[in-house]
Protein backbone atom coordinates (compact mmCIF):
# COMPACT_ATOMS: atom_id res chain seq x y z
CA UNK A 1 0.00 0.00 0.00
CA UNK A 2 1.02 3.51 -1.00
CA UNK A 3 0.22 6.81 0.32
CA UNK A 4 -2.29 7.23 -2.43
CA UNK A 5 -4.08 4.27 -1.73
CA UNK A 6 -3.85 4.83 1.81
CA UNK A 7 -5.06 8.48 1.48
CA UNK A 8 -7.79 7.06 -1.03
CA UNK A 9 -9.20 4.42 1.82
CA UNK A 10 -9.17 7.07 4.47
CA UNK A 11 -10.77 9.67 2.55
CA UNK A 12 -13.63 6.69 1.91
CA UNK A 13 -13.92 6.00 5.38
CA UNK A 14 -15.03 9.46 5.96
CA UNK A 15 -16.73 10.02 2.74
CA UNK A 16 -19.06 6.80 3.29
CA UNK A 17 -19.63 7.16 7.12
CA UNK A 18 -22.11 10.43 5.73
CA UNK A 19 -23.09 8.98 2.55
CA UNK A 20 -24.86 5.93 4.38
CA UNK A 21 -25.78 7.58 7.42
CA UNK A 22 -27.43 10.38 4.90
CA UNK A 23 -29.23 7.75 3.35
CA UNK A 24 -30.34 6.06 6.58
CA UNK A 25 -31.34 9.49 8.10
CA UNK A 26 -33.44 10.49 4.68
CA UNK A 27 -35.66 7.62 5.04
CA UNK A 28 -37.40 10.03 7.79
CA UNK A 29 -38.67 12.58 5.62
CA UNK A 30 -42.27 13.11 6.14
CA UNK A 31 -42.32 10.72 8.88
CA UNK A 32 -40.88 12.36 11.77
CA UNK A 33 -42.79 12.42 14.87
CA UNK A 34 -43.15 16.49 14.81
CA UNK A 35 -42.82 18.42 11.62
CA UNK A 36 -40.10 20.51 13.15
CA UNK A 37 -38.56 17.03 13.09
CA UNK A 38 -39.13 16.12 9.29
CA UNK A 39 -37.53 19.82 8.74
CA UNK A 40 -34.31 19.26 11.16
CA UNK A 41 -33.80 15.58 9.92
CA UNK A 42 -33.84 16.75 6.47
CA UNK A 43 -31.51 19.49 7.19
CA UNK A 44 -29.25 16.62 8.66
CA UNK A 45 -29.31 14.38 5.35
CA UNK A 46 -28.96 17.29 3.09
CA UNK A 47 -25.69 18.11 5.38
CA UNK A 48 -24.48 14.28 5.03
CA UNK A 49 -24.87 13.91 1.91
CA UNK A 50 -23.31 17.27 0.95
CA UNK A 51 -20.25 16.19 2.87
CA UNK A 52 -20.59 13.22 1.73
CA UNK A 53 -19.69 14.83 -1.98
CA UNK A 54 -17.24 16.54 -1.10
CA UNK A 55 -15.36 13.69 0.52
CA UNK A 56 -16.04 11.04 -2.47
CA UNK A 57 -14.94 13.65 -5.30
CA UNK A 58 -11.45 13.69 -3.64
CA UNK A 59 -11.32 10.65 -2.97
CA UNK A 60 -12.43 10.43 -6.91
CA UNK A 61 -9.54 12.94 -7.44
CA UNK A 62 -6.68 10.77 -5.04
CA UNK A 63 -7.48 7.65 -6.52
CA UNK A 64 -6.85 8.94 -10.44
CA UNK A 65 -8.82 6.38 -12.24
CA UNK A 66 -10.98 8.81 -13.75
CA UNK A 67 -13.78 8.01 -11.72
CA UNK A 68 -16.30 10.79 -10.45
CA UNK A 69 -18.15 11.09 -6.86
CA UNK A 70 -21.03 9.47 -8.21
CA UNK A 71 -19.14 6.04 -9.32
CA UNK A 72 -17.97 5.90 -6.55
CA UNK A 73 -21.06 6.49 -4.32
CA UNK A 74 -23.43 4.67 -6.72
CA UNK A 75 -21.19 2.28 -8.41
CA UNK A 76 -18.77 -0.12 -5.77
CA UNK A 77 -19.63 -3.52 -4.44
CA UNK A 78 -20.64 -3.66 -0.79
CA UNK A 79 -17.64 -4.69 0.10
CA UNK A 80 -16.30 -1.62 -1.24
CA UNK A 81 -17.97 0.62 1.16
CA UNK A 82 -15.39 1.65 4.44
CA UNK A 83 -18.12 3.28 6.79
CA UNK A 84 -19.02 1.78 10.26
CA UNK A 85 -21.46 -0.39 11.21
CA UNK A 86 -23.03 1.85 13.34
CA UNK A 87 -24.27 4.01 10.35
CA UNK A 88 -25.57 1.10 8.77
CA UNK A 89 -27.69 0.24 11.36
CA UNK A 90 -31.54 0.67 10.62
CA UNK A 91 -33.74 3.54 11.92
CA UNK A 92 -35.82 1.63 14.49
CA UNK A 93 -37.95 4.26 16.19
CA UNK A 94 -37.33 7.97 16.52
CA UNK A 95 -35.09 7.42 19.58
CA UNK A 96 -32.66 4.33 17.99
CA UNK A 97 -32.31 7.07 15.27
CA UNK A 98 -31.20 10.10 17.44
CA UNK A 99 -28.85 7.42 19.69
CA UNK A 100 -27.13 6.16 16.99
CA UNK A 101 -26.91 9.97 15.82
CA UNK A 102 -25.83 10.92 18.88
CA UNK A 103 -22.78 8.25 19.10
CA UNK A 104 -22.06 9.40 15.54
CA UNK A 105 -22.03 13.19 16.31
CA UNK A 106 -20.37 13.14 19.02
CA UNK A 107 -17.20 11.30 17.20
CA UNK A 108 -17.46 13.32 14.35
CA UNK A 109 -16.99 16.65 15.93
CA UNK A 110 -13.92 15.25 17.36
CA UNK A 111 -12.85 13.85 14.30
CA UNK A 112 -13.72 16.53 12.52
CA UNK A 113 -11.95 19.50 15.09
CA UNK A 114 -8.89 16.86 14.65
CA UNK A 115 -9.11 16.71 10.39
CA UNK A 116 -8.71 20.50 10.41
CA UNK A 117 -5.30 20.12 11.42
CA UNK A 118 -4.78 17.75 8.96
CA UNK A 119 -1.60 18.47 6.68
CA UNK A 120 -3.79 17.68 3.70
CA UNK A 121 -4.99 20.55 2.95
CA UNK A 122 -8.74 19.46 1.31
CA UNK A 123 -9.18 17.26 3.93
CA UNK A 124 -8.59 20.01 6.24
CA UNK A 125 -10.91 22.44 4.65
CA UNK A 126 -13.90 20.27 4.20
CA UNK A 127 -13.16 19.65 8.01
CA UNK A 128 -13.74 22.76 8.46
CA UNK A 129 -16.99 23.55 7.01
CA UNK A 130 -18.55 19.59 7.98
CA UNK A 131 -17.41 20.60 11.73
CA UNK A 132 -20.00 23.57 11.45
CA UNK A 133 -22.94 21.50 10.56
CA UNK A 134 -21.79 18.40 12.75
CA UNK A 135 -21.68 20.68 15.85
CA UNK A 136 -25.85 21.79 14.70
CA UNK A 137 -26.26 17.99 14.31
CA UNK A 138 -24.58 17.18 17.82
CA UNK A 139 -26.66 19.82 19.54
CA UNK A 140 -29.65 18.77 17.99
CA UNK A 141 -29.40 14.91 18.91
CA UNK A 142 -27.90 15.30 22.54
CA UNK A 143 -30.90 17.47 23.42
CA UNK A 144 -33.25 14.96 22.36
CA UNK A 145 -31.35 11.92 24.18
CA UNK A 146 -31.86 14.39 27.12
CA UNK A 147 -35.36 14.98 26.69
CA UNK A 148 -36.25 11.35 26.11
CA UNK A 149 -33.73 10.29 28.76
CA UNK A 150 -35.23 12.78 30.81
CA UNK A 151 -38.82 12.42 30.17
CA UNK A 152 -41.23 10.24 30.38
CA UNK A 153 -41.29 6.52 32.20
CA UNK A 154 -42.02 5.27 28.72
CA UNK A 155 -39.22 7.26 26.98
CA UNK A 156 -36.44 6.79 29.36
CA UNK A 157 -36.89 3.32 28.74
CA UNK A 158 -37.15 3.44 25.15
CA UNK A 159 -33.86 5.28 24.66
CA UNK A 160 -31.93 3.22 27.07
CA UNK A 161 -32.46 0.84 25.20
CA UNK A 162 -31.68 2.38 22.25
CA UNK A 163 -28.16 3.14 23.77
CA UNK A 164 -27.67 -0.77 25.24
CA UNK A 165 -28.43 -1.92 21.19
CA UNK A 166 -26.14 0.72 19.38
CA UNK A 167 -23.61 0.43 22.10
CA UNK A 168 -22.05 -2.15 20.41
CA UNK A 169 -21.00 -0.45 17.37
CA UNK A 170 -19.32 2.71 19.39
CA UNK A 171 -15.49 1.18 19.55
CA UNK A 172 -15.68 0.65 15.58
CA UNK A 173 -15.17 4.15 15.52
CA UNK A 174 -12.01 4.63 16.45
CA UNK A 175 -10.94 1.83 14.94
CA UNK A 176 -7.41 2.15 13.03
CA UNK A 177 -4.72 0.05 11.24
CA UNK A 178 -2.20 0.71 8.67
CA UNK A 179 -3.80 3.01 6.98
CA UNK A 180 -4.00 5.21 9.91
CA UNK A 181 -0.30 4.43 11.50
CA UNK A 182 1.13 5.57 7.42
CA UNK A 183 -1.26 8.56 7.17
CA UNK A 184 -0.22 9.60 11.13
CA UNK A 185 3.29 9.70 10.22
CA UNK A 186 2.61 12.88 7.78
CA UNK A 187 0.06 14.46 9.91
CA UNK A 188 -2.40 13.71 7.76
CA UNK A 189 -4.87 11.28 9.74
CA UNK A 190 -6.05 11.98 13.34
CA UNK A 191 -5.30 9.76 16.46
CA UNK A 192 -8.33 7.94 17.15
CA UNK A 193 -6.86 6.14 20.13
CA UNK A 194 -6.63 9.26 21.73
CA UNK A 195 -10.10 10.67 20.70
CA UNK A 196 -12.21 6.98 22.16
CA UNK A 197 -11.28 8.47 26.20
CA UNK A 198 -12.32 12.03 25.05
CA UNK A 199 -15.68 10.61 23.23
CA UNK A 200 -16.56 8.67 25.98
CA UNK A 201 -16.20 11.13 28.68
CA UNK A 202 -18.36 13.15 26.50
CA UNK A 203 -20.55 10.51 25.86
CA UNK A 204 -20.98 10.20 29.43
CA UNK A 205 -21.81 13.68 30.08
CA UNK A 206 -24.75 13.57 27.97
CA UNK A 207 -26.27 10.38 29.65
CA UNK A 208 -25.38 11.66 32.72
CA UNK A 209 -27.56 14.45 32.50
CA UNK A 210 -30.26 12.52 30.44
CA UNK A 211 -30.06 9.70 33.68
CA UNK A 212 -29.36 7.26 31.71
CA UNK A 213 -27.23 4.51 32.24
CA UNK A 214 -23.49 3.87 30.02
CA UNK A 215 -23.76 0.26 29.19
CA UNK A 216 -21.22 -1.94 30.47
CA UNK A 217 -19.06 -5.38 29.54
CA UNK A 218 -20.71 -5.26 25.67
CA UNK A 219 -19.00 -7.41 23.20
CA UNK A 220 -18.19 -4.89 20.31
CA UNK A 221 -18.67 -5.22 16.41
CA UNK A 222 -16.16 -4.50 13.68
CA UNK A 223 -16.42 -5.20 10.55
CA UNK A 224 -17.89 -1.99 8.15
CA UNK A 225 -14.29 -0.28 8.10
CA UNK A 226 -12.78 -3.19 6.45
CA UNK A 227 -15.69 -4.19 4.34
CA UNK A 228 -17.53 -6.75 6.36
CA UNK A 229 -20.48 -4.96 6.60
CA UNK A 230 -24.34 -6.19 8.06
CA UNK A 231 -26.67 -7.53 6.07
CA UNK A 232 -28.67 -4.36 6.34
CA UNK A 233 -25.90 -2.62 4.34
CA UNK A 234 -27.04 -4.63 1.09
CA UNK A 235 -30.29 -3.75 0.95
CA UNK A 236 -29.76 0.03 1.21
CA UNK A 237 -27.42 -0.20 -1.81
CA UNK A 238 -30.00 -2.17 -3.81
CA UNK A 239 -32.04 1.14 -2.85
CA UNK A 240 -29.46 3.73 -3.39
CA UNK A 241 -27.76 1.93 -6.39
CA UNK A 242 -31.37 1.10 -7.97
CA UNK A 243 -31.49 3.99 -10.89
CA UNK A 244 -27.31 3.78 -11.86
CA UNK A 245 -27.85 -0.57 -12.08
CA UNK A 246 -31.23 -0.26 -13.97
CA UNK A 247 -30.13 2.12 -16.36
CA UNK A 248 -26.41 1.95 -16.64
CA UNK A 249 -24.39 4.89 -17.99
CA UNK A 250 -26.55 7.38 -18.81
CA UNK A 251 -26.65 11.00 -17.14
CA UNK A 252 -29.50 12.60 -14.79
CA UNK B 1 -64.30 52.96 20.17
CA UNK B 2 -68.25 53.31 18.50
CA UNK B 3 -70.20 50.18 18.93
CA UNK B 4 -71.15 49.65 15.43
CA UNK B 5 -73.65 47.32 14.08
CA UNK B 6 -73.01 43.91 12.56
CA UNK B 7 -73.91 45.28 8.64
CA UNK B 8 -71.62 48.25 9.61
CA UNK B 9 -69.14 46.60 9.89
CA UNK B 10 -69.50 44.13 7.28
CA UNK B 11 -69.52 47.60 5.03
CA UNK B 12 -66.22 48.77 7.05
CA UNK B 13 -64.27 45.25 6.20
CA UNK B 14 -65.48 44.93 2.69
CA UNK B 15 -64.63 49.05 2.36
CA UNK B 16 -61.09 48.11 3.41
CA UNK B 17 -60.77 45.20 1.35
CA UNK B 18 -62.48 47.32 -1.72
CA UNK B 19 -59.62 49.90 -1.28
CA UNK B 20 -57.01 47.31 -1.16
CA UNK B 21 -55.77 47.40 2.56
CA UNK B 22 -55.04 44.11 4.49
CA UNK B 23 -56.83 42.31 6.80
CA UNK B 24 -54.59 41.44 10.11
CA UNK B 25 -55.45 38.83 12.53
CA UNK B 26 -57.03 41.37 15.48
CA UNK B 27 -59.15 42.78 12.63
CA UNK B 28 -62.64 42.57 13.01
CA UNK B 29 -63.54 39.79 10.14
CA UNK B 30 -67.08 38.14 9.33
CA UNK B 31 -67.27 34.55 10.65
CA UNK B 32 -67.14 33.08 7.48
CA UNK B 33 -64.12 35.24 6.23
CA UNK B 34 -62.32 33.39 8.68
CA UNK B 35 -63.81 30.12 8.42
CA UNK B 36 -63.25 30.32 4.52
CA UNK B 37 -59.42 31.66 5.11
CA UNK B 38 -58.73 28.82 7.78
CA UNK B 39 -59.90 26.37 5.35
CA UNK B 40 -58.18 27.18 2.50
CA UNK B 41 -55.00 27.73 4.51
CA UNK B 42 -55.01 24.23 6.44
CA UNK B 43 -55.74 22.47 3.16
CA UNK B 44 -53.20 24.06 1.20
CA UNK B 45 -50.64 23.35 4.67
CA UNK B 46 -51.99 19.63 4.48
CA UNK B 47 -50.78 20.00 0.65
CA UNK B 48 -47.74 20.32 1.82
CA UNK B 49 -47.27 18.06 4.48
CA UNK B 50 -48.34 15.33 2.16
CA UNK B 51 -47.06 16.25 -0.93
CA UNK B 52 -43.91 15.61 1.29
CA UNK B 53 -44.49 11.87 0.62
CA UNK B 54 -44.81 11.46 -3.32
CA UNK B 55 -41.19 12.93 -3.44
CA UNK B 56 -40.26 11.77 -0.47
CA UNK B 57 -40.98 8.08 -1.97
CA UNK B 58 -37.29 9.16 -4.48
CA UNK B 59 -35.12 10.41 -2.09
CA UNK B 60 -33.29 7.59 -1.21
CA UNK B 61 -33.16 6.09 -4.90
CA UNK B 62 -32.13 9.49 -6.49
CA UNK B 63 -29.74 8.90 -9.66
CA UNK B 64 -27.26 11.10 -8.49
CA UNK B 65 -25.44 12.93 -5.10
CA UNK B 66 -26.52 16.51 -7.27
CA UNK B 67 -30.06 15.25 -7.60
CA UNK B 68 -30.53 13.81 -3.98
CA UNK B 69 -29.52 16.35 -2.37
CA UNK B 70 -31.37 18.82 -4.65
CA UNK B 71 -34.72 16.61 -4.27
CA UNK B 72 -33.52 16.48 -0.32
CA UNK B 73 -33.80 20.78 -0.12
CA UNK B 74 -37.31 20.67 -2.25
CA UNK B 75 -39.08 18.18 0.44
CA UNK B 76 -37.50 20.57 3.05
CA UNK B 77 -38.68 23.36 1.67
CA UNK B 78 -42.23 21.94 1.29
CA UNK B 79 -42.35 21.37 5.07
CA UNK B 80 -41.01 24.70 6.07
CA UNK B 81 -44.19 25.81 3.92
CA UNK B 82 -46.06 23.56 5.62
CA UNK B 83 -45.19 25.17 9.27
CA UNK B 84 -45.53 28.69 7.98
CA UNK B 85 -48.95 27.81 7.34
CA UNK B 86 -50.47 26.22 9.50
CA UNK B 87 -48.87 29.10 11.78
CA UNK B 88 -51.13 31.80 9.30
CA UNK B 89 -53.84 29.36 10.11
CA UNK B 90 -53.15 29.57 13.60
CA UNK B 91 -53.58 33.56 13.34
CA UNK B 92 -57.08 33.06 12.94
CA UNK B 93 -57.32 31.03 15.63
CA UNK B 94 -56.98 27.48 14.58
CA UNK B 95 -54.97 24.44 16.41
CA UNK B 96 -52.18 22.85 14.44
CA UNK B 97 -52.30 19.40 16.07
CA UNK B 98 -56.70 20.12 15.37
CA UNK B 99 -56.29 20.79 11.72
CA UNK B 100 -53.56 17.44 11.55
CA UNK B 101 -56.22 15.66 13.29
CA UNK B 102 -58.87 16.08 11.34
CA UNK B 103 -56.19 15.17 8.04
CA UNK B 104 -55.61 12.20 9.23
CA UNK B 105 -59.24 11.48 10.07
CA UNK B 106 -59.64 11.90 6.79
CA UNK B 107 -62.48 15.16 7.06
CA UNK B 108 -59.31 17.94 6.25
CA UNK B 109 -58.77 17.91 2.21
CA UNK B 110 -55.70 18.73 0.59
CA UNK B 111 -54.57 18.65 -3.08
CA UNK B 112 -55.67 15.85 -4.91
CA UNK B 113 -52.50 15.21 -6.78
CA UNK B 114 -50.77 13.58 -4.36
CA UNK B 115 -52.68 10.85 -4.28
CA UNK B 116 -51.36 9.60 -7.45
CA UNK B 117 -48.16 7.54 -7.56
CA UNK B 118 -45.01 8.55 -8.01
CA UNK B 119 -43.64 5.46 -9.82
CA UNK B 120 -40.47 6.74 -11.66
CA UNK B 121 -37.53 8.68 -11.25
CA UNK B 122 -39.03 10.93 -14.67
CA UNK B 123 -41.84 12.04 -11.91
CA UNK B 124 -39.84 14.16 -9.76
CA UNK B 125 -39.57 16.40 -12.83
CA UNK B 126 -42.51 16.29 -13.83
CA UNK B 127 -43.95 17.15 -10.49
CA UNK B 128 -41.94 20.14 -9.95
CA UNK B 129 -42.40 21.09 -13.98
CA UNK B 130 -46.32 20.31 -13.79
CA UNK B 131 -47.43 20.48 -9.89
CA UNK B 132 -45.18 23.20 -8.76
CA UNK B 133 -46.11 24.81 -11.70
CA UNK B 134 -49.64 24.69 -11.36
CA UNK B 135 -49.42 25.59 -7.47
CA UNK B 136 -47.10 28.54 -8.75
CA UNK B 137 -50.05 29.59 -11.23
CA UNK B 138 -52.51 29.57 -7.92
CA UNK B 139 -50.09 31.45 -5.57
CA UNK B 140 -48.82 34.07 -7.36
CA UNK B 141 -51.75 35.86 -7.36
CA UNK B 142 -52.41 34.98 -3.37
CA UNK B 143 -49.58 37.17 -2.44
CA UNK B 144 -52.11 39.77 -3.20
CA UNK B 145 -54.90 38.03 -0.55
CA UNK B 146 -56.69 40.36 1.60
CA UNK B 147 -55.40 38.28 4.47
CA UNK B 148 -52.14 39.88 5.35
CA UNK B 149 -50.10 36.92 7.06
CA UNK B 150 -51.58 34.32 4.26
CA UNK B 151 -50.49 37.07 1.79
CA UNK B 152 -46.87 37.82 3.24
CA UNK B 153 -46.45 33.42 3.82
CA UNK B 154 -47.12 33.53 -0.20
CA UNK B 155 -44.33 35.63 -1.17
CA UNK B 156 -41.68 33.36 0.75
CA UNK B 157 -43.52 29.94 -1.01
CA UNK B 158 -43.59 31.31 -4.24
CA UNK B 159 -40.15 32.43 -4.29
CA UNK B 160 -39.35 28.72 -3.30
CA UNK B 161 -41.97 27.16 -5.84
CA UNK B 162 -40.30 28.87 -8.38
CA UNK B 163 -36.90 27.15 -7.67
CA UNK B 164 -38.52 23.59 -7.46
CA UNK B 165 -40.54 24.46 -10.41
CA UNK B 166 -37.37 24.62 -12.58
CA UNK B 167 -35.39 22.21 -10.97
CA UNK B 168 -38.53 19.82 -12.71
CA UNK B 169 -38.15 21.36 -15.31
CA UNK B 170 -34.53 20.67 -15.35
CA UNK B 171 -35.25 16.98 -14.71
CA UNK B 172 -37.33 16.34 -17.46
CA UNK B 173 -35.19 18.57 -20.31
CA UNK B 174 -32.26 16.31 -19.42
CA UNK B 175 -34.58 13.61 -20.10
CA UNK B 176 -36.06 14.87 -23.07
CA UNK B 177 -32.37 15.14 -24.36
CA UNK B 178 -31.18 11.66 -23.08
CA UNK B 179 -31.30 8.20 -24.52
CA UNK B 180 -34.31 6.63 -25.72
CA UNK B 181 -35.05 4.75 -23.05
CA UNK B 182 -34.71 8.07 -20.84
CA UNK B 183 -36.96 10.05 -23.17
CA UNK B 184 -39.56 7.84 -22.93
CA UNK B 185 -39.55 8.04 -19.18
CA UNK B 186 -40.16 11.63 -19.74
CA UNK B 187 -42.61 10.85 -22.20
CA UNK B 188 -44.80 8.40 -20.05
CA UNK B 189 -44.68 10.46 -16.63
CA UNK B 190 -46.15 13.71 -18.93
CA UNK B 191 -48.97 11.28 -20.13
CA UNK B 192 -49.70 10.51 -16.32
CA UNK B 193 -49.66 13.60 -15.00
CA UNK B 194 -50.82 16.26 -17.30
CA UNK B 195 -54.98 16.12 -16.74
CA UNK B 196 -54.41 15.52 -12.75
CA UNK B 197 -52.22 18.80 -13.21
CA UNK B 198 -55.21 20.59 -15.20
CA UNK B 199 -57.33 19.44 -12.59
CA UNK B 200 -55.09 21.27 -9.62
CA UNK B 201 -56.94 24.27 -10.41
CA UNK B 202 -60.39 22.46 -9.01
CA UNK B 203 -63.63 22.61 -10.98
CA UNK B 204 -64.79 24.73 -13.99
CA UNK B 205 -65.96 28.50 -12.95
CA UNK B 206 -69.31 27.60 -13.05
CA UNK B 207 -69.15 24.66 -10.82
CA UNK B 208 -67.09 25.94 -8.01
CA UNK B 209 -68.73 27.14 -5.19
CA UNK B 210 -66.66 29.25 -3.29
CA UNK B 211 -64.96 31.36 -6.26
CA UNK B 212 -67.35 34.24 -6.25
CA UNK B 213 -67.70 34.76 -2.52
CA UNK B 214 -63.95 33.99 -2.33
CA UNK B 215 -63.48 36.80 -5.19
CA UNK B 216 -65.46 39.49 -3.41
CA UNK B 217 -63.23 39.11 -0.41
CA UNK B 218 -60.03 39.19 -2.66
CA UNK B 219 -59.08 35.78 -0.99
CA UNK B 220 -58.73 34.81 -4.33
CA UNK B 221 -58.01 37.10 -7.40
CA UNK B 222 -58.74 35.08 -10.46
CA UNK B 223 -60.75 32.47 -10.79
CA UNK B 224 -60.06 28.48 -11.48
CA UNK B 225 -60.46 28.67 -15.14
CA UNK B 226 -58.66 31.54 -16.02
CA UNK B 227 -55.71 30.31 -13.75
CA UNK B 228 -56.07 26.90 -15.74
CA UNK B 229 -55.73 28.58 -19.32
CA UNK B 230 -52.65 30.94 -18.29
CA UNK B 231 -50.88 27.52 -16.84
CA UNK B 232 -51.68 25.59 -20.20
CA UNK B 233 -50.54 28.58 -22.23
CA UNK B 234 -47.26 29.09 -20.40
CA UNK B 235 -46.81 24.90 -20.31
CA UNK B 236 -47.49 23.64 -23.91
CA UNK B 237 -44.26 25.88 -25.35
CA UNK B 238 -42.42 24.60 -22.70
CA UNK B 239 -43.24 20.48 -23.96
CA UNK B 240 -42.71 21.53 -27.19
CA UNK B 241 -39.31 23.05 -26.69
CA UNK B 242 -38.26 19.92 -25.09
CA UNK B 243 -39.82 17.76 -27.45
CA UNK B 244 -42.73 16.23 -25.74
CA UNK B 245 -46.12 15.59 -26.50
CA UNK B 246 -49.28 17.31 -24.49
CA UNK B 247 -51.32 14.21 -23.83
CA UNK B 248 -53.94 15.88 -25.32
CA UNK B 249 -55.77 15.10 -29.00
CA UNK B 250 -58.15 18.34 -28.96
CA UNK B 251 -54.73 20.69 -27.99
CA UNK B 252 -54.82 23.54 -30.67
CA UNK B 253 -54.01 27.02 -30.82
CA UNK B 254 -56.54 29.29 -31.36
CA UNK B 255 -55.15 32.74 -32.88
CA UNK B 256 -58.33 34.53 -32.37
CA UNK B 257 -58.29 34.16 -28.60
CA UNK B 258 -54.27 33.95 -28.69
CA UNK B 259 -54.70 31.10 -26.19
CA UNK B 260 -54.58 27.30 -26.47
CA UNK B 261 -57.85 25.56 -26.74
CA UNK B 262 -57.71 22.01 -24.62
CA UNK B 263 -59.58 19.00 -24.38
CA UNK B 264 -62.32 18.37 -21.83
CA UNK B 265 -61.18 17.44 -18.43
CA UNK B 266 -62.55 13.80 -17.01
CA UNK B 267 -63.96 15.51 -13.56
CA UNK B 268 -65.47 12.12 -12.78
CA UNK B 269 -61.97 11.00 -12.63
CA UNK B 270 -61.16 14.31 -10.08
CA UNK B 271 -64.43 13.82 -7.98
CA UNK B 272 -63.50 10.17 -7.48
CA UNK B 273 -60.18 10.56 -6.09
CA UNK B 274 -62.13 13.61 -3.91
CA UNK B 275 -63.77 10.97 -2.69
CA UNK B 276 -60.78 9.32 -1.71
CA UNK B 277 -60.57 6.64 -4.54
CA UNK B 278 -57.24 7.82 -5.79
CA UNK B 279 -54.44 5.35 -6.26
CA UNK B 280 -52.82 6.34 -3.14
CA UNK B 281 -55.26 8.14 -0.67
CA UNK B 282 -55.46 5.44 1.53
CA UNK B 283 -51.19 5.25 1.76
CA UNK B 284 -51.34 8.79 2.30
CA UNK B 285 -53.33 9.24 5.35
CA UNK B 286 -51.78 6.08 6.71
CA UNK B 287 -48.20 7.39 6.16
CA UNK B 288 -49.53 10.42 8.10
CA UNK B 289 -51.56 8.54 10.96
CA UNK B 290 -48.52 6.55 11.29
CA UNK B 291 -46.13 9.56 11.97
CA UNK B 292 -48.12 10.88 14.26
CA UNK B 293 -49.02 8.05 16.46
CA UNK B 294 -45.50 6.65 16.50
CA UNK B 295 -44.60 9.78 17.64
CA UNK B 296 -46.89 10.51 20.41
CA UNK B 297 -43.95 9.16 22.74
CA UNK B 298 -41.67 11.13 21.83
CA UNK B 299 -44.01 14.61 22.04
CA UNK B 300 -45.07 13.24 25.03
CA UNK B 301 -41.46 13.08 26.20
CA UNK B 302 -41.24 16.21 24.85
CA UNK B 303 -43.69 17.90 26.96
CA UNK B 304 -42.68 16.13 30.57
CA UNK B 305 -39.02 17.46 29.64
CA UNK B 306 -40.07 21.31 29.23
CA UNK B 307 -42.24 20.61 32.30
CA UNK B 308 -39.63 19.81 34.59
CA UNK B 309 -37.04 22.10 33.01
CA UNK B 310 -39.86 25.04 34.38
CA UNK B 311 -40.44 23.72 37.62
CA UNK B 312 -36.66 22.96 38.04
CA UNK B 313 -36.14 26.65 36.87
CA UNK B 314 -38.87 27.69 39.25
CA UNK B 315 -37.16 26.15 42.20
Amino acid sequence: MNREQALFEYTLRIADDSLILGHRVSEWCGHGPILEEDIAMTNIALDLVGQATNFLEYAAKVDGKGKTADDLAFLRYDRDYRNALLVEQKNGHFGDTMARQFFFDVFRKLFFEGLTKSTDETLAAIAEKSLKETKYHLKHSSEWVIRLGDGTEESHQKIQESINNLWRFTEELFFSNDVDTMLLESGIAVDLNALYPLWKSQVAHVLAEATLEIPSGTFQQKGGRTGFHSEHLGYLLAEMQYMQRAYPGMEW
Amino acid sequence: MKNLSLEEKEREFQAKIDADQKIEPNDWMPDEYRKTLIRQISQHAHSEIVGMLPEGNWITRAPNLRRKAVLLAKVQDEAGHGLYLYSAAETLGSDREKTIDDLNAGIAKYSSIFNYPTVTWADMGTIGWLVDGAAIMNQVPLCRCSYGPYARAMVRVCKEESFHQRQGFEIVMKLAQGTPEQKALAQESLNRWWWPALMMFGPNDANSKHTAQSMKWKIKRETNDELRQKFVDITVPQAEMIGLTIPDADLKWNEERQSYDFGAINWDEFMNVVQGNGPCNKERIAARREAKENGLWVREAANAFAEKRKARQAS
